[in-house]
């Protein structure tokens, strides 16, 4: 991911048990990488007080046309969140 | 939404909120029994607890609004603020202890909307303590889903052609909105322009007052 806004990415349609910080809303759709941030601790491991593998973290954005399909309130709007490296696959 | 709440009125007319009638959760207990067990063993005092308390009561928005003032009066800030607005925080002074921090721009076509959807991230370190509604199901789903929609009810309707970015503050990071500069404030100095930022225009549930 070496080039932040032209760099697609799609979030892993995983639906793992317990504490992780991914949105379900957003689980699925794709973005692109509007910058890169850490890498921090991964929370899935901290959350319980294990070692914790460090994950890179980007920021992703979508547009609202992506997240809420033809019901978007306006497509053109966007969401951006932040997403751990292992729940992302380049697309 | 913005007077969403769960204060009733007393026959009388007074506000009130419903007495917590209800046994200690489980983490309450958690907390109650782990805070007693440190003050035994001698790791903090009660007036150590409370110190830290009021330390975090102490901080309020407008320490966040001396921020956007400085980055309203000071190019060279601004371009600090929108590059690292945790080392631009505390070079004003503000101690703001490991918090990661961004800042994102308001202008003429870009509207921008804070939200932590999966519990109640905020710039406490910098705002203080976030409003209630911000912690809402209500505020924390409808802001991802129908930003324009809520920001009508905080008085705010946006045109179409200023994009709505909503940012989810789902990890690492907390977010500070750098409201536009209102018109009309030419000349006004950074003390004098702080007053005009509300805590709601950081959110990006609002805009700043005009002089």
């Amino acid at each position: 991911m070496r080039d932040p806004m032209t760099e697609r990415v799609r979030v892993k349609t995983l639906m793992p048990p317990g504490h992780v910080r991914t949105p379900a809303y957003l689980r699925g759709k794709t973005g692109v990488v509007e910058r890169v941030l850490g890498p921090f601790g991964n929370p899935e491991k901290l959350a319980y007080m294990l070692e914790a593998d460090q994950q890179p973290l980007y920021r992703v954005r979508f547009t609202m046309r992506e997240v809420w399909g033809d019901g978007a309130e306006n497509p053109d709007d966007t969401l951006d969140a932040e997403i751990y490296a292992h729940w992302l696959e380049r697309v | 939404m913005p007077h969403d709440h769960h204060d009733h009125l007393s026959p009388s007319g007074h506000p009130f909120r419903e007495d917590n009638d209800v046994p200690l959760s489980y983490w309450q207990r958690m907390e109650i029994a782990v805070r007693e067990l440190m003050i035994e063993k001698g790791h903090v005092t009660p007036e150590e607890i409370a110190l830290q308390i009021d330390a975090m009561d102490a901080r309020n928005p407008a320490n966040g609004a001396a921020v956007v003032a400085r980055a309203w009066t000071d190019q060279n800030f601004r371009v600090r603020l929108l590059e690292d607005a945790s080392a631009a925080s505390r070079e004003m002074g503000f101690d703001i202890g490991p918090m990661r921090l961004i800042a994102v721009e308001n202008t003429a076509r870009v509207h921008n909307l804070i939200v932590c959807t999966l519990c109640s991230c905020y710039p406490r370190n910098l705002l203080g303590l976030p409003p209630d509604w911000y912690k809402t199901r209500a505020y924390r789903s409808r802001a991802v889903i129908e930003p324009r929609a809520v920001l009508r009810e905080f008085g705010l309707d946006l045109p179409d052609d200023v994009q709505v970015r909503v940012h989810d503050s789902t990890a690492d990071m907390r977010y500070i909105v750098l409201p536009a500069r209102p018109e009309g404030t030419d000349g006004m100095e950074a003390n004098a322009l702080a007053k005009l930022v509300t805590r709601d225009s950081m959110i990006g549930t609002g805009l700043p007052r005009t002089p």
